[in-house]
């Protein structure tokens, strides 16, 4: 039985049992003129139909978790010790053996030992299966008669099926943090795998970043010191360079238009305007990566030509330039927010001493909105910080310690990109340095984002 | 002290209005200044959004149509000499049978339908006999496998002959859309002299003509018919992809919300979950990538490439977004709702689930088509989860390899024909854009249709 | 109790609209130099959007349009060629809720001065911060401490505080908007006095929610009901023996 019509039984089961409670309680309260029943029929049909299918489906869960491993021990025990002694040899085995178990063909012709150990493990799955059946189907049994026999009119049903979505609600609300907690982790946890061939010093001090390809495995390279250097400076100084440029675009256009929309444009072109600005934070990066590559930075090379200057078309400023596009909506719809925020006794007051309206929103507006707008410009800067795609099309994938915007180079981004899709092994210093450097990157970004949403968020305190 | 004082005398208050008149004109000035480039910024944030979409239009609706050319393509019996299609016999077992069907089919796999082809291009091609290696350059490679599919289908065909529209080679399709320079040197040119001039001759009668790609939306990519190269694959990567951030990322969030709302006590740790939440939205969704290479791929061992593994990384990245907005909009319900269900005796449990989520679906539908949104458009984490591998089949199953929207226009546009894939990645880029364009429509319109003012 | 007749503003057939709503249904009117006139009415009657147009702060909200004839010293206030900057220099404001601006409090009584360029050298400004603040009765309370934020006083200090703003850019007419509607009891009997000492050498026009605050204060009321002016006249007279019937009502405490 797949367990896609295990699954579909649980819930025709779970429906039954629904109804039975449902009945039950009919019953009951019919014949009961004097006490009422505490919840409501279909809460009492819940509670049959969850004391009957929940036990059922922990079961099924744990045993498809623990099930596969037990039995891949028994395998183990079975076979010859030769091949249990090669962890090489081990996997190819178990990979043989399934397949065999499991009727599909394999390559070349099965020794007597293979043989042998599929028909144990396809009987022991059979078994292990027609197990989980049974115990499922007794627990099932035996938590419908329960349920069941527990419906009375002094049964708190509803408290207890609330009890139960409450903790479910938890769970959901726990994800979140797992996530988080997954993040940091496993990223600590590669990279200390990585720290075990390079030392933290080299990295986050190397100046430069030349990593070699692992080809002829991990070990050869570790022992004559020739992995390459990972050195991570140059990739900071890259991206950083690149969220300069993103910012001296995005600041000024997007504050700006926040004020604009916010203090001067009628409802009329506010409603019009805001939402077409906004669009632009919708836009997939890869989209302004494509643009990025294809029009911005031609037009920039150009331009420098034009003027003298030396520009590459992927470079530093073309990537920063698209980037800067692509964080005005950030800018200037959180700018926004903030600047309506001000309440309008601050504005009547200035206006009523006489004040125009830009020395209003100079003096008076701007300065209460400033954390706020501080704010909005940090988380801005984070997502400069992590973007990946238009750094990856456009700054020209060149690790090089420079501060000048017209030349090509690379970020921490595109070096986790590069790196961990390249033809890497994926326990070589070449992969793990991803991590190490993912690690930092959601460091620097943790940061931004924490002091930012501190700021935005006492700022609306201060006016709500 | 004196000026300062008004005693209702003419001369001090003249004094003081005239130093005001005196700051006027300055200060009218910067009025004008603050708003100019105010106003510029706004245009020259709208002329930046419109730049852009001119731009990927521009560039990409050309490659909607692709030139196709028009043969008449006897399947000539001597060529196809194949065994009969078998029949599934009453007493034959379905494996069985599906072996003589496989055998069958690669029987037809291994005839060149290339003959066919070029058998039709030399009654059309003027001079064909002095130009035989340069003939079968008209058609991409791809086509013979369309024919093949078509006697696979329906092996009656043979012996007939069929005016078909195929798919001219990708440099065609640039040299007759004028997408390379046409005065550039022989040696510089992707097509010989003679096929340059085969295709200016049949556009010019009318075989060869731009026509609608179905290609495009038809096809899986493809590496070695550049021309036939299409979008089904990464759609359906993409879809399934949705379909898991929908069935996963939106109840999980809105659960979650509800609890953090509605029962969680405000003390530290639900504060900390709060700012962890926030945090996780703003958190680069490269550092999702990684999660998901390190702990779906690396220690649950899933297979990578696969949209199944996408989906959950981009369900765990749109996660934050659902969540914060579903808690918005929970807040948006005013607490008179909840007082009025609370004080008729209802529960805590069936408040919420009663009146106040139905109050916030609008708002919790729309949070979530938003998310939807965005994770369609998300590449970068993607790649490190091993989806941008060539796939030239349309997966069936979340559990197979597959490329996303985002990821083909990613792979297209470092494709090295790039006069060809530079219009092709913008019709894709089009394709996504529409794609995310109705799924924001969708959720707009359901915003205007069920808002509600309190 | 006329103190003085020199006329200093009048208002003739003024009419608000928001939109098609009209607000204030033809009001004229007379404000003399130097008195203290308050606008009672109940809430809604138009008191405060009247006392608004005196100043053009209308002017900031979308849809209002403002017709009919106000004059300051016998010139059209709402003459296009008047720059508004100006008048609001003439005539300033106090409002409902203290609204003392995230600065120090030294530089919000040195804003109005700053802007409209009155001072010339830093200690011509310290002397108008000095002599604002205390006729504002504030000097001795905060002249320790000019440099901590405005919004750290207390709601009545506060309040003192924009009056002294208020006065620092000399103005003739002083609107003042319910100014003790968020005060405590001490703190309103203490702008009471404040506004008695001013009307010297303000001209003072006040809006109240408080029958007792106007009687006590002012020396002339303006009854408003329903966007009209039902009745003008000193307040003695008019809180003992009012013309009309409704004014009457409303002091007897009918309605309100």
């Amino acid at each position: 039985m797949s367990n896609l019509t295990l699954m579909i039984v649980l819930l025709a089961v779970l429906a039954i049992t629904y109804q039975l409670g449902l009945v039950r309680t009919r019953q009951i309260a019919g014949h009961n003129a004097t006490l009422r029943m505490h919840s409501r029929p279909h809460h009492y049909g819940v509670m049959v139909g969850l004391w009957t299918v929940l036990p059922a489906f922990f079961i099924f869960i744990i045993w498809s978790w623990s099930a596969p491993w037990a039995l891949n021990q028994l395998l183990i025990a079975q076979l010859p010790e030769h091949i249990v002694n090669d962890p090489q040899e081990l996997r190819v085995a178990i990979r043989r053996i399934s397949n065999l178990a499991a009727n599909f063909g394999i390559v070349s012709e099965a020794a007597t030992w293979e043989i042998q150990a599929a028909t144990f493990l396809s009987d022991a799955r059979q078994l292990s299966q027609t197990l989980m059946l049974a115990l499922m189907t007794t627990v099932a049994a035996a938590g419908a008669l329960y349920g069941y026999r527990s419906i009375s009119p002094l049964y708190r049903a509803r408290n207890h099926i609330e009890k139960i979505l409450q903790i479910v609600l938890v769970i959901c609300s726990s994800i979140a943090v797992l996530t988080t907690l997954g993040i940091v982790l496993s990223m600590v946890g590669e990279s200390l795998r990585f720290f075990s061939f390079v030392s933290p010093m080299d990295f986050f001090f190397g100046t430069t970043w030349n990593p070699r390809f692992s080809t002829a495995g991990v070990g050869e390279g570790s022992l004559t010191g020739d992995q390459g250097s990972f050195g991570m400076l140059p990739l900071l100084a890259g991206t950083f360079l690149i969220a300069l440029v993103a910012m001296s675009v995005a600041i000024p256009l997007g504050l700006l238009a926040a004020i604009y929309l916010a203090e001067y444009a009628s409802p009329k072109m506010r409603a019009t305007a805001k939402p077409i600005i906004e669009m632009l934070a919708g836009i997939p990066t890869i989209v302004y990566g494509f643009f990025a590559l294809v029009t911005v930075g031609p037009f920039l090379s150009m331009l420098g030509a034009h003027i003298g200057l030396d520009i590459r078309a992927t470079s530093a400023l073309t990537a920063g330039v698209v980037m800067g596009i692509m964080i005005i909506p950030f800018i200037s719809s959180l700018s926004d927010d903030i600047i309506t925020q001000v309440p309008k006794s601050l504005r009547d007051g200035s206006l009523g001493l006489g004040a125009t309206k830009s020395e209003t929103i100079r003096k008076v507006v701007l300065p209460a909105a400033l954390p706020g707008i501080v704010g909005a410009i940090l988380l801005g800067a984070s997502r400069a910080i992590g973007e990946t795609m238009i750094v990856v099309l456009a700054a020209g994938n060149s690790p090089s310690l420079t501060a000048n915007p017209f030349e090509a180079v690379s970020t921490i981004t595109v070096t986790i990109v590069n790196q961990l899709t390249g033809d890497n092994d994926f326990a070589s210093p070449q992969s793990l340095v991803a991590f190490a450097l993912g690690l930092t990157l959601f460091a620097i970004t943790l940061i931004l984002n924490v002091i930012a949403l501190v700021i935005v968020r006492k700022y609306r305190e201060q006016y709500e | 002290m004196n000026m300062n004082s008004n005693n209702g005398s003419v001369s001090d208050n003249q004094l003081i209005k005239n130093k005001v008149a005196a700051s006027l004109a300055r200060r009218h000035r910067q009025e004008k200044l603050l708003r100019g480039t105010g106003l510029a910024a706004v245009l020259i944030s709208l002329a930046l959004v419109s730049l852009l979409f001119i731009n990927i239009f521009s560039k990409g609706l050309p490659a909607f149509w692709q030139t196709s050319i028009t043969l008449d393509i006897y399947f000539d019996p001597s060529v196809l000499q194949i065994s009969e299609k078998p029949v599934q016999r009453a007493d034959e077992h379905d494996n069985a049978f599906r072996q003589r069907d496989l055998e069958w089919r690669s029987e037809v796999g291994r005839i060149n339908f290339n003959r066919l082809i070029s058998t039709a291009l030399m009654d059309v091609l003027p001079d064909a006999e002095q130009h035989r290696r340069h003939v079968l350059r008209m058609v991409t490679s791809g086509e013979r496998f369309a024919l093949r599919d078509m006697v696979i289908n329906d092996p009656s065909i043979i012996g007939s002959t069929q005016r078909l529209h195929l798919l001219t080679d990708a440099n065609i399709d640039v040299w007759i859309k004028g997408n390379i320079d046409r005065s550039l040197p022989d040696h510089q040119q992707q097509l010989s002299p003679i096929v340059r001039q085969w295709a200016d001759a049949l556009y010019a009668n009318g075989t060869i003509k731009n026509r609608f790609s179905f290609a495009l939306f038809m096809n899986p990519d493809s590496r070695s018919s550049l021309a036939s190269a299409g979008l089904a694959g990464a759609f359906m990567g993409s879809l399934f992809m949705m379909l898991i951030v929908m069935f996963l990322a939106v109840p999980l969030g809105v659960a979650a919300a509800i609890y953090l709302e509605e029962f969680a006590p405000r003390n530290k740790l639900t504060d900390l979950i709060e700012v962890n939440i926030n945090n996780l939205a703003a958190v680069p969704s490269i550092v999702f990538g990684l999660l998901g290479a390190a702990v779906f791929i690396g220690m649950f061992n899933l297979p990578m490439s696969t949209p199944l593994v996408g989906g959950l990384v981009l369900s765990l990245m749109t996660l934050p977004t659902v969540i914060i907005a579903t808690r918005s909009s929970l807040k948006a319900i005013p607490p008179s709702i909840r007082q009025a269900a609370l004080g008729l005796g209802a529960s805590k449990m069936q408040t919420i689930f009663h009146h106040v989520l139905p109050l916030a679906i609008p708002g919790i539908l729309t949070a979530s088509i938003l998310g939807v949104a965005q994770a369609l458009g998300e590449a970068a984490p993607l790649l490190l989860i091993g989806m941008k591998s060539f796939v030239a089949t349309v997966s069936v199953s979340p559990m197979e390899q597959s490329t996303a929207l985002p990821v083909q226009i990613f792979l297209w546009q470092g494709n090295e024909l790039r006069n060809f894939f530079e219009a092709r990645t913008s019709a894709a880029i089009i394709v996504l854009l529409t794609l995310m364009i109705s799924l924001n429509a969708v959720a707009i319109w359901l915003r205007k249709r069920f808002e509600q003012r309190w | 109790m006329k103190t003085n007749s020199t006329l200093k503003m009048k208002a003739e057939n003024v009419r608000v609209f928001y939109g098609a709503n009209e607000a204030i249904k033809g009001i004229d009117m007379n404000v003399y130099q130097n008195e203290v006139l308050a606008f009672i009415g109940p809430s809604g009657c138009g008191k405060s959007t009247f006392l608004r147009c005196l100043n053009r702060m209308n002017d900031t909200i979308d849809q209002c349009r403002v017709t009919g004839l106000i004059e300051l010293d016998g010139q059209d206030m709402y003459d296009p060629r008047l720059d508004v900057v100006q008048l609001r220099a003439q005539i300033g404001m106090v409002f409902q809720k203290p609204n003392p601006f995230p600065k120090s409090i030294y530089d919000n009584i040195a804003y109005g001065p700053k802007l409209h360029g009155l001072a010339s050298k830093k200690s011509e400004l310290d002397d108008i911060v000095e002599s604002s603040l205390q006729k504002a009765g504030l000097w001795k309370e905060v002249k320790d401490r000019l440099d901590q934020p405005g919004t750290g006083l207390s709601g009545g200090q506060q309040q003192r505080l924009c009056i002294a703003r208020t006065i620092a850019v000399s103005p003739e007419v002083i609107l003042m908007d319910e100014p003790c509607s968020a005060l405590d009891p001490i703190a309103t009997s203490i702008i009471e006095e404040l506004i008695d000492e001013l009307k010297a050498n303000y001209t003072i026009v006040m809006v109240t929610h408080n029958m007792q605050q106007a009687a006590r204060v002012s020396d002339r009321t303006a009854f408003f009901h329903m966007g009209e002016m039902i009745e003008i006249g000193s307040t003695t007279e008019m809180f003992t023996k009012p013309n009309n019937k409704r004014t009457e009502d409303y002091i007897t405490g009918r309605y309100g």
